[in-house]
């Protein structure tokens, strides 16, 4: 079985994104960017799989320019087989990156496809879903425990109510949560290895997609900031305003 | 204009955050329509009815939609969503779970978790962990929205008369099959509606631990959350988490306790009214959105707090 992976480059989770003067998005020039956290778990199942002899081939797929390379080149130091660069400029939306995907599962025979819940960029958490829908498969999504058995697989999914057990029938698309599994650190050697393994650069254009984004940005703003408040002697002084100050109790 | 909202509940009772994402609907403007899909929720739809404003409550009745998966709910959402201009539903693990389904199989953008409503097709949205607000604006012919429950007061779930329309009928594709539900809950305040929250993190060093947090919840009536690092570390489960991929809040009152507060928490709380921190670190970036700080131990802080109640 192949298991394709999808990843994201996005800016650091340590920091702290910065708005734009001009209110067009968030400042992403020299900012330091790395693998979207959740993909890296994403692939880290996939690679347990491939060990655990589940799978034989692991593919990760990016959709994006610049350096997306490197953030792929990143996933083939943890032990992907092989990438997939499809090279556009434009930053395209969840539902363009869902058909991007299955174009490329369409020739791939991919048995399971692994993603994260979310990118921390733009919090969206939809690409997973929409992948399943257009390829018809089952979906699981936001899991913390994965188990393949033969045809079927059984997950685990962290719901709002607790944990939720479901089976899905293969081949499926799972998005899944931090706390699935602790994503291996890569080591010089592999870094080295990674160099020389494949990776496919296929221009957007070619796939002949309709990949036009439905939302329009019109403009990009910070939040207003919450002022720092005071820092009380103790305990009685913290009762004294919550009662008396901020009446919240 | 004509809006469809989608009814979270567990075939017993409506579920709040719907509440949430009615109000969203009715500043969109237009008729407000609600889907019901369940087994056995005739109740569900009675109490929907009731609902001010509501037009319609159009109630599918079926085995293959008692526990809610995704698959076959997106169907039958695509079938309804064809006669309205804005879908929408609460941004929790249900709606988040099978909305984007139903969003790519009408082959429209969805535009995840709005804060607030400009227009007909023009909403607000955070992005970055809240660090941005994006206002967007869509050109589907269908909007498909999940709505942040927060920034939406709940509709009030009397004085309304709708009609109750059956729909029937609906193809069990076979994909997935439910199995269980862990829910730890007990008689706990839940955690999303709770008027105080007492969170804890690393600081609190274990599970055990986490009883001086629960006895200081019950004295104010308070829901008991945690950082993400504290569920990670196994001191409480998974439906405790506050932050960017747990739960989003903001109650009267937040008590941070043993919490640095990392971008991803602050996502989380930083709408709550009054924020308290309580931390031995001073430098702890939590003390920079806390209305009021105290830098303290926690494990003589708290109990002292708990006695000063």
């Amino acid at each position: 079985m192949k298991i394709l992976v999808g990843v994201k480059r996005v800016l650091d989770p340590q920091v702290k994104a910065r708005v734009k003067a001009d209110g067009s998005g968030v400042d992403l020039a020299n900012a330091k960017m790395t693998m979207n956290p959740f993909c890296e778990n994403a692939l880290e199942e996939a690679l347990r799989l491939r060990e655990a002899g589940s799978a034989d081939e692991v593919i990760v797929v990016s959709v994006g320019g610049g350096k997306t390379q490197e953030t792929l080149r990143h996933g083939l130091a943890m032990g992907a087989d092989r990438a997939i660069n499809v090279v556009t400029e434009e930053a395209l939306e969840p539902l363009a990156i869902a058909k991007v995907l299955k174009a490329i599962i369409d020739k791939e025979s991919v048995g399971l496809v692994l993603v994260g819940k979310q990118a921390i960029d733009d919090d969206s958490n939809q690409t997973a879903q929409m992948l399943s829908a257009l390829l018809g498969w089952s979906q699981s999504t936001f899991i913390s425990k994965f188990e393949l058995d033969g045809d079927t697989a059984t997950t685990v999914r962290e719901v709002d109510a607790g944990l939720e057990t479901i089976t899905v029938k293969m081949p499926a698309v799972i998005s899944v949560d931090l706390r699935l599994n602790d994503p291996r650190y890569v080591k010089l050697p592999d870094v080295m290895k990674a160099k020389r393994k494949p990776m496919d650069i296929i221009e957007l254009d070619s796939l002949g997609l309709d990949t036009a984004n439905r939302l329009t940005t019109l403009d990009v703003v910070e939040p207003e900031g919450r002022a720092a408040g005071i820092i009380v002697a103790n305990v009685a002084e913290l009762v004294d305003k919550l009662h008396n100050e901020a009446k919240v109790i | 204009m004509s809006n469809l909202v989608i009814v979270e509940h567990d075939n017993n009772v409506v579920a709040t955050a719907t509440l949430n994402a009615i109000t969203a609907a009715q500043q969109i403007g237009g008729e407000i329509d609600l889907l019901v899909a369940g087994e056995n929720c005739q109740s569900v739809a009675d109490s929907a009815a009731q609902i001010a404003g509501i037009s319609k409550v159009k109630v599918a009745d079926n085995a293959i939609y008692g526990h809610h998966m995704a698959e076959n709910l997106a169907s039958l959402v695509v079938d309804v969503a064809k006669d309205y201009s804005h879908v929408l539903v609460a941004a929790t693990t249900f709606g988040k779970n099978m909305m984007p389904r139903a969003s790519a199989l009408l082959d429209v953008a969805q535009i995840s978790e709005i804060v607030e409503v400009k227009s007909a097709d023009t909403f607000v949205r955070p992005i970055y962990a809240g660090n941005a607000l994006a206002t967007v604006q869509s050109s589907d012919a269908i909007k498909v929205i999940t709505v942040r429950t927060i920034k939406f007061e709940a509709a009030a779930d009397t004085g309304g008369s709708a009609t109750i329309e059956v729909i029937s009928g609906g193809v069990d594709d076979g994909l997935s099959s439910w199995i269980s539900q862990a829910v730890s809950g007990g008689d706990k305040v839940e955690l999303t509606s709770a008027g105080i929250v007492v969170s804890g993190g690393r600081g609190m060093k274990n599970g055990e631990n986490f009883a001086i947090l629960q006895s200081v919840a019950s004295k104010l009536g308070a829901a008991v959350g945690a950082s993400r690092a504290a569920v990670d570390s196994g001191f409480v489960p998974n439906e405790l988490q506050v932050g960017q991929t747990g739960k989003v809040i903001a109650p009267d009152l937040y008590i941070a306790i043993g919490i640095s507060g990392a971008i991803q928490h602050l996502a989380g709380m930083k709408e709550s009214k009054v924020i308290v921190a309580i931390n031995n670190d001073s430098e702890a970036p939590i003390f920079q959105v806390a209305d009021y700080g105290l830098v303290a131990d926690l494990f003589e802080a708290v109990p002292e707090l708990e006695a000063a109640l």
